[in-house]
């Protein structure tokens, strides 16, 4: 049995140009989705289509991600200042969706991440985050495997439906192409539509280079600030093990390592 | 009296006798501060310092810092610390939730930041009521779960603890979590909730704290006080200034850690959590290619350098420990590894959490390259190396022979786990 997957897309934004892109993380999503699914996978963007849609940066877009081999793609209709939330809610409902796919973060507005949150607080689904890949679905229920730093990964089983977002340690989106992107269609569906209040108080500007902090050296004395200045290496505290066998040196490491648990 | 300055001969005539009885009494007359007639204070040149044991003028320029800096060593100036003033807080009015990461059982400096932000705005509450005309009193609260290794917590700053310690929040275990931080919010009603806004399940934890309560929390916060918040967006290309909320996820560097004041780091009380269903289920940490990790991100590196003879015996080390190799400058110009392993100044700079250096004496250009790690190995013949300065353990031996013991230790505990599988691990994992 397929499982119903979704894949939900979002306008990137290009971090040297500012120009509007295919998004990162949601390429991923879509990526495992058509790896899940193939063809069957569904794909939606909730943003504004109206008259002025044709030609527009966000159809580029778009028909950037439908050029990953897509026929079709809904958009649900929202204004700019829209919450998306009720909306996508909504729709993924009546498409008893098992598998919502998604990037951690937008690249453009808010990119808070609390979009796939507040989806899941909203249908009561389960949700992970950071998925790197999803190994099988079965049974109802899905082994994934999570993104941890440093490389590492940690196997889950979650039950299904649930919403994951994808990490970049996903792998990478399939070209685009241009032709079928363009012959791609737009299914345009009226959602509930909800303003976002709060945000209109915000103030948004270009983003300020961020102090750097500095190392205060809080010496009270010449000998402080000049140990602070030239203290080579701190500690000096460490066991030396010098006469012992090998073995009990030996075993001193593994212990080391058993206790920062490097060694499983 | 008049302004006349008058002069006394005898006594200028016994200043001048080093040698005359009074001559002491007489110089002590007017010690402490002495002004000038132009009413600048006058600092007198001769009286500076002591005689020193052996008759010579000696200046101590140190302060009284010369014995523990010096000879005497570390036992004393550990004695000489000052205790830094305790922050006691008898019954707090308002809580501000911390919930740290806890990488290993530790805060990171993230953690330390998120805890030094959430006194700042304590401060700043307790101030705002001052001027009202009332007093009361915020305490920061750690929310931890799981195993806790760190020490000097109220050195970071934490005035209440809340420490989780349970099989159900081991591991990874975000409903559980969940539950128990909305209860603790339904208890202590805390004023904030901080999170670090990190990979390592800040940012995660916060979000679905924030979904369940409904609240928009601020992301990515940088700025804070306690009116406006300054925030990221957009990919880090737009700063957002608005109303603080109640629950933010604050990026690194977001406030000063706390330094000068030690905390009491009492245990709160809370009541059983009650996890409900479970939908996510952990399996554990997947087995990973320790050379396909980059080597600037590894947790755990095995790294060589002049004094590893046998490279066979240290390929197999690396791949019986599971480490990610490394190697010195040496090591690679010698041939023995590539470029890319090199460790150090020219190389990568590496922050793995445990670093063992096999055979490596520490150059400095090394040395930079593991400033950032935690825990460094050494195993070296030479005990006066830099290396072994810088080790949290050092060996001193053969790494040949010591390599061999440790594989066979390392093979014969993996033997104990693999054949009765998870049951034993997770056993190990709840006696830890």
């Amino acid at each position: 049995m397929q499982p119903n997957v979704i894949s939900l897309v979002s306008i990137g934004r290009h971090p040297q140009s500012g120009r509007a892109r295919r998004s990162e993380q949601d390429g991923r999503a879509l990526e495992l989705g058509l790896k899940l699914s193939g063809s069957h996978l569904q794909v939606a963007h909730a943003g504004a289509y109206d008259s002025t849609f044709s030609g527009s940066a966000e159809e580029t877009v778009l028909r950037q991600y439908a050029g990953m081999g897509l026929k079709q793609m809904t958009v649900l209709k929202q204004s700019s200042d829209a919450d998306v939330i009720p909306s996508l809610s909504h729709y993924l409902e009546s498409q008893s969706a098992q598998v919502v796919l998604l990037g951690v973060r937008a690249e453009s507005g808010e990119s808070s991440g609390m979009v796939p949150y507040l989806l899941a607080e909203s249908l009561g689904w389960p949700i992970v985050s950071r998925v790197a890949d999803i190994v099988s679905i079965e049974n109802g229920e899905a082994e994934v495997l999570l993104a941890l730093p440093r490389g590492q990964r940690r196997s889950v089983t979650v039950t299904l439906p649930f919403i994951a977002t994808v990490d970049n340690a996903a792998p990478e989106p399939r070209q685009t192409a241009y032709g079928p992107g363009q012959r791609a269609q737009f299914n345009a569906v009226d959602t509930p539509e909800v303003l976002d209040e709060l945000r209109i108080n915000w103030v948004e500007a270009p983003a300020k280079p961020r102090p750097k902090r500095l190392k205060v050296i809080k010496a009270k004395t010449a000998a402080e600030r000049f140990k602070a200045a030239t203290a080579k290496a701190q500690g000096g505290s460490g066991k030396v093990m010098k006469n012992e066998s090998a073995q009990e040196k030996a075993q001193a490491i593994f212990d080391l390592l058993i206790e920062e648990k490097v060694i499983r | 009296m008049s302004d006349i300055i008058r002069r006394d001969p005898r006594t200028e005539w016994i200043a001048r006798n080093r040698l005359h009885p009074l001559y002491e009494s007489v110089i002590n007359a007017n010690a402490g501060e002495v002004r000038g007639p132009t009413g600048l204070l006058r600092k007198n040149p001769h009286k500076v310092g002591f005689i020193g044991p052996n008759g010579i003028k000696r200046i101590d320029r140190l302060k009284g810092n010369g014995q523990g800096a010096g000879a005497v060593g570390r036992g004393k100036s550990s004695a000489n610390e000052p205790v830094l003033a305790l922050h006691q807080i008898e019954a707090p009015d308002f809580y501000i939730m911390v919930a740290p990461d806890l990488v290993g059982g530790r805060l990171t400096s993230h953690d330390k930041d998120v805890l030094g932000l959430a006194h700042k705005l304590c401060r700043t509450y307790e101030a705002d009521e001052r001027d009202q005309g009332r007093s009361s009193q915020g305490a920061v609260v750690a929310v931890c779960f799981g195993e806790m290794k760190e020490e000097s917590l109220d050195l970071a700053g934490v005035d209440r603890l809340i420490h989780l310690q349970n099989d159900v929040f081991e591991g990874f275990a975000p409903e559980a979590r969940l539950e128990a931080v909305a209860q603790i919010e339904q208890m202590y009603q805390p004023k904030h909730w901080l999170f670090p806004d990190s990979i390592h399940g800040g940012a995660d934890l916060g979000s679905r704290l924030s979904a369940r309560l409904g609240e928009r929390p601020a992301v990515q916060a940088w700025q804070v006080d306690t009116q406006n918040t300054v925030c990221r967006g957009a990919s880090s290309s737009i700063d957002i200034t608005r109303a603080t909320p109640r629950i933010l996820l604050l990026l690194e560097e977001c406030g000063d850690a706390i330094d000068e004041t030690r905390h009491e780091a009492k245990a709160l009380d809370v009541d059983a959590v009650e996890v409900s269903a479970v939908n996510i289920v952990d399996h554990g940490l997947m087995d990973v290619d320790p050379n396909a990790i980059p080597l600037a991100e590894a947790e755990f590196i095995l790294s060589a350098g002049n004094g590893i003879h046998n490279w066979e015996q240290f390929h197999d080390a690396a791949k019986a420990l599971g480490a990610t190799e490394g190697a010195s400058r040496v090591a690679v110009d010698d041939g023995f590894m590539p470029r890319f392993r090199q460790v150090g100044a020219t190389g990568t700079w590496v922050t793995a959490r445990v670093y063992v250096a096999v055979g490596i004496s520490g150059a400095i250009q090394h040395m930079q390259g593991i400033g950032q790690c935690d825990k460094v190995v050494a195993i070296n013949t030479d005990s006066g190396c830099d290396m072994v300065k810088r080790a949290a353990l050092s060996v001193i031996g053969d790494s040949e022979e010591i390599l061999e013991e440790l594989v066979k230790i390392v093979n014969a505990h993996k033997g104990q786990v693999s054949p009765e599988g998870e049951t034993l691990e997770k056993g190990s994992e709840h006696a830890a």
